[in-house]
């Protein structure tokens, strides 16, 4: 497969502290990569290393193909967790400058400003000072900075927080878009649902360490239990669950539904199939409810790390 | 570099826009100007009144010699006594009243002043010398030795000094020098005391907006460290060149418009420029045009721009290492110190022995010789001395700017720890 970006046994110390332990990762080009751990797990550092705002103690990043190089950055879009702007500048005069910074000439920043000014509907703020917008009205203007140099890999470090749901939704779709003209995107957060919506892939590391990584459907598969919720309507509700229980691992379980029925939880042993069970399940009862369960993201997440702890 | 070009523009302009800048820029030149006029004004004020002054003098010795002058006027109450002279002093609110005792010859009168404020030491002393010559007078002539004879024989000596070459210099030009040097070294010392301050403030205006990752992800620290220092310079140098022209634009049109001679406030220096005998004014003038200008100029440009990024560098490093500048108040006094230094080792050592051991050094260790080679220069220095000055001075700018940006790349994992000496060790091995 053609990866962007290759991360190979990066690892680094604070002191005592270890922040990175023999990480290594491989972000395909064209992907929305999902960047997941607890707080204080190594994502931010993982990031700064890619940024090259630290070096790692060992392993390194290819990026390309090649080894990381100072003019890199021009390639690389971040938005850092820790954000903010001169607060005395003017929001034109800054964006002008960031980009300005990233190696765009004047005219060609301006060029770009101006259709994503116009495309956020924010046309209005190039001549307000930061320190009169609010704080997601700043972020919005950041996002524009990120994105306006056209980079090959895009990092964003929990692009959502500070922004209301209306704009972090518009955000998505801009990520979205970005994706389909070509950005490869790593995405930082511990907000599951996020990573649920948009991510091809993930990884999931917890203190220093890579827990999990690979295709989010391959690993939803991988962390799949055989498990089926049912809702059943029977004459004798307790005779059934006594009959289940001695053939299946079951639990309660809640959803709603109009009718008054058994509400289960089955897991069937590797070997069998669903429709075994639907099978064995319809000799029984009106089967009103059969859906496969499959673990989400904030269940994989929650397993490996307690798991791990 | 192209970077650096944009990081310098927008420094420049951030400081010049800055609302308080802008203000101070036109407000200082004001406030400054007001402030001599005040004070030509006070003094002149001060002077204009005359002050009367009655004298008690009952050994009717000295009355005569008391001339009133256009601050005090004499009034003589010899006729009557004490108590009643007292009574009018006060009634009339008299400055005060000199009592000088009945005395024997050869002796010192008990001589009194009543006063309700204390009068000023130049009266005192005027009123004593009157009295004290008089005295003097009288016991040599009792003596049997002729005034006149002594003034007659009083001789003046002077000292003309010449170099082995044959040129004439005199001893007012280790003045001139001095005052060359002392001048340029608080110049130095006020523009990093002002602007130093400006560039730290800079440093952490980053963190407080938390915009420092960003930048630090699309710039080199270096070129960030770098572009602050030149960029904050030359908005100094700008308000330095405005406040230059608009005081002196300024004082020149007070002293039109309100007719304050602004020149005679300095009385003292001007007491002691007439004391200067033509010949020696003449000397000055040679001596000032022989002064190497042209090496003095350069010399005095390089060490300025030098002193000034140096401490700047260091003002950056200090603002790298924290998150606000309360923290940085543990950090100033090593900055103040070798300034002060360099002002007193200049002022001491450089003026007793321009080329001793102590001026040697100091002329070298980077951090005063800014200061103390400028004071060393006027005097003639070797030309490998200003080499090898020149070259570790900007040596140790490169230094402490690299050391500035790589506490600046550690910092930004530190937010809100306050670090103290140990932390920026470690973090230069980072």
């Amino acid at each position: 497969m053609d990866h962007l970006l290759v991360a190979e046994n990066v690892s680094k110390q604070f002191g005592e502290f270890t922040a990175l332990n023999d990480v290594s990762l491989e972000i395909p080009r064209g992907s929305i990569f999902g960047l997941l751990g607890p707080n204080g797990a190594g994502k931010t550092t993982f990031i700064r290393i890619i940024n090259q705002i630290t070096l790692p103690d060992k392993g390194g990043i290819l990026l390309d193909g090649h080894a990381l190089r100072p003019d890199d950055i021009r390639h690389i879009g971040y938005l850092p967790e820790e954000r903010g702007l001169y607060k005395s500048m003017k929001v034109g005069e800054q964006a002008l400058y960031l980009a300005q910074l990233k190696g765009l000439s004047k005219a060609e920043a301006k060029e770009r400003l101006k259709y994503w000014f116009e495309r956020l509907q924010i046309e209005d703020w190039w001549g307000k000072k930061i320190q009169e917008l609010s704080k997601g009205m700043a972020q919005k203007v950041q996002f524009v900075v990120t994105v306006l140099h056209r980079p090959k890999l895009l990092i964003f470090d929990e692009p959502f927080s500070g922004f209301d749901p209306v704009n972090a939704n518009l955000i998505k779709d801009e990520i979205l878009q970005l994706r389909k003209e070509g950005a490869t995107i790593l995405f930082s957060t511990h907000r599951m649902e996020s990573v649920e919506e948009m991510c091809d892939y993930m990884a999931l590391i917890h203190r220093g360490n890579k827990l999990l990584d690979g295709e989010v459907t391959e690993i939803k598969r991988r962390y799949k239990s055989n498990t089926y919720e049912v809702g059943l309507m029977a004459a004798n509700p307790e005779g059934l669950r006594k009959e289940l229980e001695e053939r299946f691992r079951i639990s309660d379980t809640e959803f709603k539904s109009i009718n008054d029925d058994l509400k289960l939880q089955i897991q069937i042993g590797e070997k069998s199939s669903p429709n075994d069970l639907l099978t064995f399940l319809t000799s029984r009862a009106e089967v009103n409810h059969f859906v496969e369960v499959i673990p989400s993201v904030n269940d994989i997440f929650i397993k490996t790390v307690t798991t791990n702890a | 570099m192209r970077n650096l070009k944009l990081i310098i523009k927008r420094e420049y302009l951030a400081r010049v826009k800055n609302k308080a800048f802008v203000l101070m820029t036109f407000l200082s030149p004001l406030i400054l100007v007001g402030m001599i006029v005040l004070i030509a004004y006070l003094v002149n004020l001060n002077s204009n009144e005359q002050r009367v002054v009655a004298i008690n003098d009952e050994s009717e010795q000295f009355v005569g010699d008391f001339n009133d002058s256009d601050d005090v006027r004499f009034i003589d109450l010899s006729s009557i006594d004490l108590e009643a002279a007292k009574t009018i002093v006060k009634e009339q609110e008299y400055f005060g009243l000199l009592y000088i005792p009945k005395f024997q010859n050869n002796t010192v009168p008990d001589i009194q002043f009543f006063a309700k404020e204390a009068p000023a030491f130049g009266f005192l002393s005027q009123v004593e010398k009157t009295i004290g010559d008089k005295l003097t007078n009288q016991q040599l002539l009792a003596r049997g030795i002729d005034v006149n004879l002594i003034e007659a024989s009083q001789t003046k000596v002077e000292i003309g000094i010449q170099n082995f070459s044959g040129e004439k210099t005199s001893k007012m030009s280790t003045y001139v020098k001095m005052i060359f040097g002392g001048a340029a070294g608080y110049l130095l010392m006020m523009f990093i005391i002002i602007y130093g301050n400006m560039v730290m403030r800079s440093v952490i205006e980053e963190k407080t907006n938390r915009i420092i990752e960003i930048i630090i992800s699309s710039v080199k620290p270096i070129h960030l460290m770098l572009g602050k220092i030149l960029g904050t310079s030359l908005a100094g140098i700008t308000q330095f060149v405005i406040w230059v022209i608009l005081g002196g634009v300024m004082l020149s049109l007070v002293s039109i418009i309100a007719g304050v001679d602004i020149g005679e406030v300095h009385g003292p220096q001007q007491q002691a420029m007439e004391q200067i005998s033509d010949n020696e004014l003449q000397q000055l003038v040679i001596d000032i045009a022989k002064l190497p200008m042209l090496l003095l100029l350069v010399s005095f440009l390089v060490y300025f721009i030098g002193g000034y990024f140096l401490y700047s560098a260091i003002y950056a490093a200090i603002g790298a290492a924290v998150d606000n500048e309360t923290d940085t108040q543990q950090f100033m006094l090593p900055v103040i110190l070798p300034l002060m230094l360099g002002i007193y080792v200049g002022f001491f050592a450089v003026i007793e022995n321009p080329h001793g051991v102590v001026s040697t050094v100091f002329s070298m260790v980077p951090l005063t010789s800014p200061i103390v080679m400028l004071m060393r220069i006027p005097f003639g220095v070797a030309w490998w001395e200003l080499a090898l000055s020149i070259g570790i001075l900007i040596l140790t700018i490169a230094g402490v700017v690299w050391i500035a940006a790589k506490i600046y790349r550690v910092g930004i994992l530190m937010y809100g720890k306050k670090p103290g000496y140990k932390d920026l060790y470690k973090w230069l091995k980072y």
